[in-house]
């Protein structure tokens, strides 16, 4: 079943005719992925990697009936274009533009919160359901469609774990990418509830790192209501506190946020934690077994 | 972003929310000019660094003489300016060695009748900036936090509109502010609250916030961050940012378009991606050896930026050993193996470089790397890897 995304989907791709945003709309549509059109106000009527450009997702939505969008829109505009796919009605946004300006996202969540858009991201690679739909910049070809869900807040990190499942034949229903921001669209404990709910799914495996309490709420909603095997892995162990590593959202602030703690906080709630990144996909090998 | 003292209150000023008196110096005559311009009995001559627990803070070769001192004659202000301009001060917050101080604060005295904890934060639980308020001011907020939590008080903030009017009447008797300094409390916030949100900050600290004897509400100290992903909308703050009080490699990695944050160990690290960057120093950690850095290459990394990179590196003198980790997704191994021999003809090496490629095209970017005769050990996974980087850099060196 997988969730969010199938072969049905259909995507389109704002700020399509940017560097970035072609490259991945090529990228996708060979993978297999339904893009269906591009949105770049002013560049309307134009063709781009065979799809159709218009000047506004209504219009897209109308002409198309897509269902999904990925942004790859500027991070001054970003906020903006995830408001305007909300506003046409897409059912799902994924958001991979870095650097978007924090206020603008508390802004944006605020409208969304009224919206039944969903968002992913932003600051994420986007997701993927193997063999389907590939929506974001994620390397196609290391996934495998299989039993395990997969939700990370990291990029390449990712693909480690993917590949590390794939290699030892696990293969994956969906794989999420939260986005490596403070303020994020879509939570672990909302994409668990789904795998928990998907019949293909079987085991879940999640991919933490410093900063917030994104893990330990999920740690609590996987005591509560989730059944399945769940694995992890939290990177940032060796981080020092208050730096920002990388990634906006990772930062151990006023003591709190580390990766011991979450790693404390996934482990009571018996989710098994891999100790080293290279033992990703063991961990949950070990956890589908138990 | 972080800015000093001097500068969040002259931003507090323009914002109407009301600070001490004050003149910045960077001489001790300056510094004399500053205590004459005041014309009051007492001033306080502030140290401006990066840093708190100023008050605290010893100065290395002068002893007795602290961060924050009050000087009550021009001859005062003169030898607290010279004995800590130019000179490093040690703060619980400042690196062992201290920090060296440029430029003083020369501030109008003012009678304290009480202290609170003022600021306005970024709250990912609330999703958005929230006013946090203590009666408990002049204290770490953290300390409060862990100690007393109850003293704290909250107050979230709509990120269009601030504060509404009965929040802050709200806090005002929560804090036992008297009637009277309720008339200032309100648009002493409201200017703060709407200062926070024009500027992009991430933080805003006043601590202490004080009430004066005449009921007057002062920002005696004053903390502001900016959120970086909005710098390029603020003009106004690119002139604030103090090159000094960065670190130099971290600021010539931001240059090149690099994350980079220096650590403490002996193993410098080269990696794409932020949580593969953490994880290559966990994994390196794990296998009995330090990171001397994080490094996060990003996406699209060129030659330029990978030899950049590799020179930020090689700068460090406390690094004994590199260890390159790329997981080539869009960026292909080629791309990576390519910008390495370049790098590694423009840099001169004298360390062992252990690389570790996966990803797209990873044959051909590992033939690539031993067809140009590099010295470089390579390495199948990150198990593999971290252990070969630690066996290298404990290995004697031939420099």
């Amino acid at each position: 079943m997988s969730i969010l995304i199938d072969g049905n989907t259909r995507v389109l791709c704002q700020g399509i005719t940017g560097r970035a945003g072609q490259f991945h709309a090529r990228h996708c549509r060979e993978y297999g992925t339904r893009l269906v059109g591009g949105v770049t106000p002013g560049r309307g009527g134009q063709t781009v990697e065979g799809v159709p450009v218009f000047d506004t997702v209504a219009e897209a939505v109308e002409k198309t009936g897509a269902d999904a969008t990925m942004i790859f829109v500027p991070p001054p505009a970003a906020a903006d274009a995830i408001l305007e796919a909300a506003a046409a009605g897409v059912p799902l946004v994924v958001a991979i533009t870095e650097g978007i300006p924090v206020l603008d996202m508390v802004r944006a969540m605020k409208v969304l919160g009224r919206c039944p858009s969903r968002l992913i991201g932003p600051n994420c690679p986007g997701v993927i359901t193997p063999e389907q739909c590939k929506i974001g910049i994620m390397p196609g070809y290391i996934h495998r469609r299989g039993p395990i869900g997969v939700i990370s807040r990291s990029g390449t990190l990712t693909y480690e774990a993917v590949w590390q499942l794939t290699s030892i034949g696990l293969g994956q229903s969906t794989c999420v990418g939260l986005g490596g921001d403070p303020l994020v669209g879509t939570s672990f404990v909302e994409l668990l509830r789904m795998f928990q709910e998907d019949p293909e799914t079987e085991g879940i495996l999640m991919i933490g790192e410093i900063g917030g309490a994104a893990e330990e709420e999920a740690a609590r909603f996987v005591a509560d209501h989730v059944s399945k095997p769940v694995a992890a892995f939290v990177a940032g162990r060796t981080a020092p506190p208050g730096k920002r590593m990388g990634h906006a959202g990772a930062i151990i602030s006023g003591g709190r946020g580390t990766a011991a703690e979450k790693t404390a906080a996934l482990q009571s709630a018996g989710i098994l934690v891999a100790q080293s990144p290279a033992e990703m996909g063991l961990t949950m090998q070990r956890a589908m077994q138990r | 972003m972080k800015i000093h003292e001097y500068q969040a209150k002259q931003l507090f000023r323009e914002a109407g929310v009301a600070v001490p008196r004050g003149f910045v110096a960077d001489t001790p005559q300056t510094a004399v000019d500053a205590f004459c311009k005041l014309a009051t009995p007492l001033a306080v001559v502030k140290a401006q660094i990066h840093a708190g627990g100023r008050g605290k803070g010893t100065v290395a070769d002068v002893p007795g003489q602290r961060g924050v001192q009050r000087v009550r004659s021009r001859e005062e202000a003169e030898q607290a300016a010279g004995n800590l301009l130019g000179h490093r001060l040690v703060t619980a917050q400042t690196p062992p060695e201290g920090k060296t101080v440029h430029r003083v604060l020369v501030e109008e005295g003012r009678a304290i009748a009480r202290e609170f904890y003022l600021g306005v934060a970024m709250d990912r639980a609330a999703g958005g900036p929230v006013l946090i308020a203590s009666a408990e001011g002049g204290m770490e907020i953290e300390h409060i936090a862990a100690t007393m939590p109850e003293r704290i008080h909250r107050a979230p903030l709509d990120a269009d509109c601030g504060l509404r009017a009965h929040q802050i009447r709200t806090l005002a008797w929560r804090l036992g502010l008297p009637p009277a300094a309720l008339r200032a409390a309100e648009p002493f916030v409201q200017a703060l609250v709407a200062m926070f949100l024009r500027h992009d900050c991430s933080l805003v600290e006043i601590n202490p916030l004080v009430l004066t004897p005449e009921q007057d509400l002062l920002a005696l100290d004053g903390k502001i961050s900016f959120d970086p992903s909005a710098l390029f909308r603020h003009p106004e703050l690119a002139g604030l940012r103090d090159l000094t009080e960065e670190d130099p490699a971290e600021v010539r990695a931001g240059e090149a378009g690099l994350s980079y944050v220096k650590l403490e160990g002996n193993i410098g690290c080269l990696v794409n991606g932020a949580g593969l960057a953490m994880s290559t120093m966990d994994v390196i950690q794990l296998h009995g050896g330090q990171p001397a850095n994080f490094l996060d290459v990003g996406g699209g990394a060129n030659v330029q930026q990978v030899t950049e990179a590799l020179r930020i590196l090689i700068g460090d003198a406390s690094v004994r050993a590199v260890l390159v980790n790329i997981f080539g997704g869009i960026m292909q191994c080629t791309t990576i193996a390519h910008a390495l021999v370049e790098a590694c003809r423009s840099v001169h090496f004298n360390v062992p470089l252990v690389v570790r490629l996966e990803g797209t095209e990873v044959e051909e970017g590992c033939r690539i790397l031993a067809a140009n005769g590099l010295d470089i050990l390579t390495a199948t996974d990150l198990t593999d890897a971290a252990k070969k980087a630690v066996a290298a850099a404990k290995a004697p060196q031939n420099k």
